[in-house]
Formats: structure tokens, sequence, C-alpha cells
């Protein structure tokens, strides 16, 4: 599909970019009936292809209002479209282009912008994260139950691995998983600490940057991943193997870094290096044999549910599946394992009743077969299942854990 | 593509699946049900939908009706008309009618077989009741690369020759298998010059016995690569390149024009030729996908639609492919109907007779017509009484 710039555009990289992206769409619309949003509302405009042509539109006229803002802002950017485009359209890219441009082309009110800037604000330092949540935490019992539902119970995190391993690897250590499912991160790297890998933080580092980047604060997600880059570099250059994530939805955004950095005289080539190191805990494991590690693998049937972020960005729709059969657990049966939980990053703050319809489903989704709990790969999926779930939802690297299996 | 003046009917809401039945092996289905969602429902029953376009994802029943849309298997299960047993529809005065019924055959003339396939033009579809088929036993698909086009055509010949009538049998050139094969993965043979897809469908004796007799006459016209479906997961993975094939022309060329004609089977090798010299003389690249068991064929032309003398001379190449499919005895249209795109090719098809017939049957269901004005049936300009139809009718 051809996109005719508007002569407005004509020195902008970024339209440009956007217009190279959109001829890939031959509009055919098999990408439709895999849109979490489209199935809600039945409205193109709320489709992958519809937002291509509201977009187009705005890259041919010069000009955009409320309404293509309105359909963006509905996208979970969950790129489920991508999977399904026969035609290879690149629509996440695309989706954060666009979403910069509408901050220029249609500014959204005081009010708003005021309270996303606080929301990007706040999210993006996990120190931040970490005072409101242990606020929220030591008054929970006095909250409605709705509220209370909204803040996880702290959790225990046990202790971390003393001995120093043959191989060394840096962990991201995240902003709201630091916080609020510390374990996550200790579990990891006890079970790392079993197959002779000794997992490191780098203290300086922080949010990955896809908060700020994902609603259209680019230069602010710029500049996290830059601090992450000076942050890592050091203990890249001692011979750190990879950087591991533990939270798909940050790891997808770490391998992008070159990608988005790439114009960056200074920063082009670490990025390109710091993307090239970045892997998911599952990669690292999914080649390990885990029938050796003494765990509890007589739990009940798990339900699986595999983040947008690492089916759809990272490609691995199957990998924890895999790890968890090989590892001798009994899964679930789950059905329309490509649509969004509804949680996607800043989505179930913003766009709440929206989310909570798309969470309502996924539970259904996951519960077919009675499991005996759920399983996630991502903090901002674990948390918001956890807050309706009936049965636990935890990170999967738990059920590998043996600390975990000893009661702590 | 709309009138420019039309209002837009979009029943993409009406998606509830009314009943299905079991017993009966029916479906009966709001308008916007999208195909595959009649499948996934009747799957519970052991049963399925035969029609699968390779839209089916995003389809609507209602769409398939109005276009009497096939798919790959429709080879042997038939296409749409062949697989609904009730349409009700509401005419252009806003009467419900229903077409067809509980049974195979119904009283007077068959009107329901008139509408399906009539591009929305005689009346809106509001219900459909399809035929649910048992799903097999067993099925799996037999894949093979050629290195000519010719020897997968002939032994497309051979195959029905043998009195086998495949699920489903379809054909792939170069071009699309590198295109399909980029998206799916699905492990096709990237050098060769054609890939056929065989399907076969049944109790496990049947399938096996037929499997071995494919395979046999395959390797005797010279198959370059031979692969059997194992498992109904492998055998949707084959399927999946060639259901894709058409947008993921998308990954080589920025547009593409999707042809499709039928042609007589005898003659792919020859229409083949043929496409890929106009291809040299119109300096564009065409890819072929081929409903080989039926003879429904799909050139994709790739144009780049920024530069308007490339769209001309799709448009050209796209005309002269169509004229050719008439000349060796076959349709301007397989599946994806007329609409206003071949309204230029109906006189080659049809006699003034036939397209006069066409018009009054138009007339007869809506007489002002209102609905999709100006597609499907075109406006003779040599024709004093065709000039004398309401403008409304046509484009321009
Ligand atoms: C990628 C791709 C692959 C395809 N593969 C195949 C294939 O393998 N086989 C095949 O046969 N076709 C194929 N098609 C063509 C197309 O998908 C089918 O013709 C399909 O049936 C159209 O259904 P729709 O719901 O998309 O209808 P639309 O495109 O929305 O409408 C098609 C026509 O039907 C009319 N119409 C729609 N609904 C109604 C109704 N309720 N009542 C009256 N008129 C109505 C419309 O006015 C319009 O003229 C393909 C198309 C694409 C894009
Ligand atoms: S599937 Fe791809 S090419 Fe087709 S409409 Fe969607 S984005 Fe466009
Ligand atoms: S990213 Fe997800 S919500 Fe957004 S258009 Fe694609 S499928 Fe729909």
């Amino acid at each position: 599909m051809h996109v005719e710039l508007h002569p407005r555009y004509s020195d902008n990289t970024e339209a440009k970019r956007a217009g190279e992206l959109i001829s890939a769409c031959v509009h055919c619309g098999l990408c439709l009936a895999t849109c979490p949003t489209y199935l809600d509302t039945g409205d193109e405009r709320d489709s992958p292809r519809g937002r291509i042509y509201l977009l187009k539109q705005l890259l041919e006229e010069g000009e955009a209002g409320a309404v293509t803002r309105t359909h963006l802002d509905r996208c979970l950017s969950c790129r489920s479209c991508e999977t399904a485009c026969p035609s290879g359209m690149q629509y996440g890219k695309l989706a954060d282009i666009g979403r910069g441009m509408l901050n220029i082309e249609a500014p959204r009110g005081p009010v708003e912008r005021l309270f996303r800037f606080s929301l990007r604000q706040t999210l993006s330092r996990p120190a931040l994260v970490a005072a409101l949540l242990r606020t929220g935490q030591l008054f929970r019992p006095l909250l409605p139950p709705r509220l209370k539902r909204k803040i996880p119970l702290r959790q225990t995190p046990g202790a971390m691995p003393v001995s120093t391993q043959p191989r060394t690897m840096l962990a991201l250590s995240g902003c709201v998983q630091s916080a609020a499912t510390p374990l996550t991160h200790a579990a990891a790297a006890r079970v790392l600490d079993r197959l002779g890998i000794s997992l490191k933080i780098a203290s300086e580092a922080g949010c990955c940057g896809a908060v700020n980047y994902h609603l259209g604060a680019h230069s602010d997600g710029l500049d996290n991943m830059r601090r992450n880059i000076d942050a890592w570099w050091p203990m890249i250059e001692a011979g750190a193997e990879a950087i591991i994530s533990s939270a798909t939805g940050c790891g997808s955004t770490l391998v992008e870094y070159g990608d988005l950095l790439q114009h960056d005289s200074v920063y082009a080539a670490k990025a390109k290096r710091v993307s090239a190191l970045c892997r998911d805990i599952a990669d690292v494991l999914v080649d390990e044999d885990l029938t050796l590690l003494n765990i509890e693998r007589d739990i009940g049937r798990v339900a699986v549910h595999t983040p947008c972020s690492q089916q759809h960005a990272l490609k691995q729709p199957d990998i924890v599946n895999t790890i968890l059969r090989r590892a001798g657990f009994t899964l679930a049966k789950t059905r329309d394992d490509h649509l969004c939980c509804g949680s996607a990053g800043t989505y179930s703050i913003l766009q709440r009743s929206r989310s909570e319809r798309l969470r309502q489903r996924k539970l259904e989704a996951l519960q077919v077969d009675n499991p005996a709990l759920i399983v996630s790969a991502n903090v901002g999926c674990q948390l918001h299942l956890d807050e309706e779930s009936k049965i636990p939802v935890k990170h999967w690297i738990e059920l590998l854990d043996p600390l975990t299996h000893q009661g702590h | 593509m709309p009138h420019p003046e039309s209002v837009l009917l979009g029943l993409s809401k009406l998606n509830n699946i009314l009943e299905v039945d079991p017993k009966a092996r029916t479906a009966r289905l709001q308008p916007g049900v999208t195909n595959l969602a009649i499948s996934e429902a009747a799957a519970a029953h052991g049963l399925y939908y035969g029609p699968d376009p390779s839209s089916q994802i995003a389809c609507s029943i209602g769409g398939n009706v109005a276009e009497n849309s096939g798919g790959v298997h429709c080879l042997k299960y038939g296409l749409t008309v062949h697989n609904l047993l009730c349409v009700e529809m509401l005419t252009v005065e806003g009467e419900r009618t229903t077409l067809g019924g509980g049974g195979l055959d119904s009283p007077g003339y068959d009107l329901m077989a008139l509408v399906t396939g009539s591009e929305g033009l005689l009346g809106i579809v509001t219900e459909v009741t399809v035929k649910l088929l048992p799903c097999p036993e067993v099925a799996r698909v037999v894949m093979a690369g050629f290195d000519s086009v010719r020897a997968a055509g002939d032994a497309v010949g051979a195959v029905i020759a043998a009195g086998i009538i495949p699920a489903g049998l379809e054909m792939m050139d170069a071009l699309a298998i590198q295109a399909a094969e980029d998206f799916a993965q699905a492990g096709y043979p990237k050098e060769a010059q054609a890939l056929l897809l065989c399907e076969l469908d049944g109790t496990a004796e049947e399938v096996d016995q037929h499997v071995e007799a494919v395979t046999n006459i395959f390797n005797q016209h010279g198959a370059s690569s031979l692969r059997v479906s194992s498992d109904d997961a492998e055998r949707a993975l084959l399927w999946k390149g060639r259901k894709s094939a058409f947008p993921a022309i998308g990954r080589l060329s920025a547009d593409y024009y999707c042809m499709d004609g039928t042609i007589p089977r005898s003659q792919v090798s020859h229409v083949l030729e043929e496409i890929s010299k106009l291809s040299a003389k119109y300096q564009l690249r065409c890819a072929n996908v081929f409903h080989a068991g039926d003879g429904n064929l799909h050139p994709l032309i790739m144009f780049d639609s920024g530069d308007p003398q490339q769209l001309a001379r799709a448009e050209r190449f796209g005309a002269d492919i169509l004229e050719l499919s008439v000349a060796v005895g076959g349709c301007i249209t397989g599946e994806h109907g007329v609409g206003l795109e071949k309204l230029n090719q109906m006189p080659s098809q049809f006699s003034e007779a036939e397209l006069h017939q066409f018009e009054d049957i138009k007339h007869a269901f809506d007489p002002a017509l209102t609905l999709n004005p100006g597609k499907g049936i075109p406006i003779l300009k040599r024709c004093q009484e065709y000039r004398a139809l309401p403008r409304r009718h046509s484009h321009d």
C-alpha cells in the first residue's frame, strides 16, 4: 500500500519511516480476527487495518484529530496482528511512531497530560514504585476489597545464592517487578546458580524504557535505555555472557535497543551489542536438563499464560510450555492463547473497563481445564490476572525454584 | 469498493451462531459469523463446515453466500451453494423472505441458488443455515516439489485420471512458494519451480491407499521432493503457507493485483507460459496460485501503486489474463466475483442476450437498482436499451 506523504512531512524522518512501514500492508484483513480490541468493539477503526488506515490518513493529510488518537489509545500494542500478518507488517513500530506524532498533531488536554506524565514518572522509577507499594501494603488491611485486590501481598524473596559460579550473566531488575514480585528475580538467581551461573545486577540500571517509549515519550524512553547501557557496559566488558530478563515485557524492549538507538552516533554500536546479549530467562533454561532439579512436580495441572511480548514480540510462543513439560509438570489445556489479558503495560490503568473485559475472557480461557494454578512470564500479566483470579497466579520460574518448594 | 454516494451496510456485528444441531448436522447463523467460527463451533460435535476460503479467519458467511465462495476443499465438498440449506434475505423493499428450507429441495424455483453468488445485487442476506460435515477419520497432505510447472500440471491430471478425488489439490509457482515460505516457515522446497499440495481424507485404509497412489504418481512425474504430513499439526502447517499465499506476496512487492480466472485443467501449462510472456511484456512480476483440482487460477501481479504507470500496466496485464482465460475455454471469475473490476470483461464472456437476462433478473429483485449500484453487470455502451437504464447503475 502506497503512502503519498503530505508536503509538511517531507523532511520528517519518523513520518517517512511510517510510510515505509505501511507499504508492507496489503489490506487483506487477515489480522482482524486476532485483534483483541476489534473482537471487543467490532469497529474497523479498532482493528489493526483500521489503525493503519488512520495513520495513513495522518501522513497524507498532514493532520489528525481526537478520533485517531482514541483508536490508537485503545490499541494494546500486543502485536498479535504481527504474528497473523502474512505480509510482514511491523505494526508495533508503526504504532510507536504514530503515538509520538499524535502527541504533537492532536495534543491531549492538560489534565490528561499531567496524569500520563505522572504515570510515566512514577512507573519508570523503581524506588518510587517500591515506596508507593510498601505504603499500600501497610494500609492494605484497612482498604475496601476492590482496592485491596489491586495491591499485591508482599512477597518474601528468600535467600540469594552466595557462591560465585564460573559463568556470569547480568539481570535486568525491572521497575515494577523488583518492587512487587521480588521472588521472581530471586528464584531465577537460585535456579541459574544450580546450573553454574551467577546472576548479577548493575545497581545504576533501572526501567528498560518501555513505559515512556510506548506512551509516546520517545526521548525520555531513549534516555532510560542509554542509562542502562552505561550501567551495564563495564560488566559486559568484563565478560558477562548475557543480559537476562525475567519479565518478557521488558525483555521485548531490550531486544529493540539496537533498532531504537540506531541513529545515535554515541550509543548505536553499544545498543546493538546489548540487544544481541539480551535473553529471556526461558531462553537460557530451554536447553538445560531440568529433570535434575530437586522440585515438587506433583502440584496439579498448570495453565500457562504466554504474554503477548513473549509470543508476538520475542516470537517464542511455546517456550514456557516446553520447559515445564520437560521438567515434568502436567499442563492444563487452554484456549485463545493468542489473545491479550488486557494488562499491556499501562493499559490496565488508562483503559480500565476494556482491560477488565479482556481479563475476564482470558481467565475463562485459561481455566477451561480446571487448572490448579496459572503461571505467566511477565510481571504485568501476573499481577493483573492475580487481581481477579480465584486460583494462584505465579511466575513460572517459581515452579523450578527449589527454595520456593521448601515453604519459603 | 462502494459507489461514492452509497450508504455502506456493515453486518460484521451480527455475528451470533444461533444454533448448531448435531443431529441434523446443520448450523443457523447470523450473516456476520466468520467462516472459521462455524467450524470452530461445530468441532465440539465432530463436525465442520466444508467451504474454506483462504480468507476464512476474516470473511463472513453472508459474504460467502454473496460470492459463492470456494476454498481448498471445494474440489471434493463443493462451493458455498452446495453447502446451504436455507437463506433468509431482506428484499430491497424491506420484506423478509426465506429461500430454501430444511430439506434438500423445496417447492418452486431454486431461488437460493440464484441468490448465492449474486454479489449483493438481489438482497441482503440476514440469516444462513448451512450443512455441516462429519470430520473425516483421517486426513493427510502429500506435498511435492517439481522442477517445472508443466510436470506439476501433468501430475495433477494424472491424479484426477486415476479416479482419486482429493479433498484439496493446490499448486503454487516459484514466487508464490518463496513468499508463502517466508511467512509460514512450513518447510516448502524453495528451489522448486512448482509445488503441489494434495489432501486425502476418509477412513484410515482409504487414506493410506490414496497416499500411496498419489505418492507414486508424483514420483512418476519427476517430483524433486516429497513429504507426507504425519499429524494434524503438520497438515495445518502445510496449509498455512498456501492459505496465506496472497497477502504473503506483500513481502515481495508493495502491492499486488489478485486475478481470479478459471481454465480447463488441461490448459494450465499453456496458460502459465503465456502469463510469463505477458510478465515480460509488461515488465511486472507475477506469482501464481492455483486451485489445480478445479482449474481456478489466481495470478498475483506485483506492482507499486505509487507509480501510476505500473498501476496502468498491471491493469492491462490483468485484463489480458482474463481474455486469455476466456480464449482457452475458461471463465473470468472463479470465486472472487465480478464487482466493478471485471465489468469490462463481461461482454467477452457473455453474449448480449445473456447480459440482458442478467439485467432482467436484477430488475425483478431490485427495479430501482439500489443494491450495490454499478456492480456485477456492465452497462453496454453499444446497446440502446442498456443506455436507457438509470444513470445510478453506472459509476461514471
Ligand atoms: C486474502 C484473501 C484470500 C481469499 N481467498 C479466497 C478463497 O480461497 N476462496 C474464495 O472463494 N474467495 C476468497 N477470497 C475472496 C473473499 O474472501 C470471499 O469472496 C468472501 O466470501 C468475502 O466475504 P466477506 O465477508 O469478506 O464479504 P465482503 O468483502 O464484505 O463482501 C463481498 C460482497 O458480498 C456482498 N455481501 C456481503 N455480505 C452480504 C450479505 N449479508 N448480504 C448480501 N450481500 C452481502 C457485499 O456487498 C460485497 O459485494 C479471498 C480474499 C482475500 C482477501
Ligand atoms: S494482515 Fe497484514 S497485510 Fe493484511 S490487513 Fe493486516 S496488517 Fe495489512
Ligand atoms: S497491537 Fe494488538 S490491539 Fe493493537 S492493533 Fe495489533 S492486535 Fe490489535
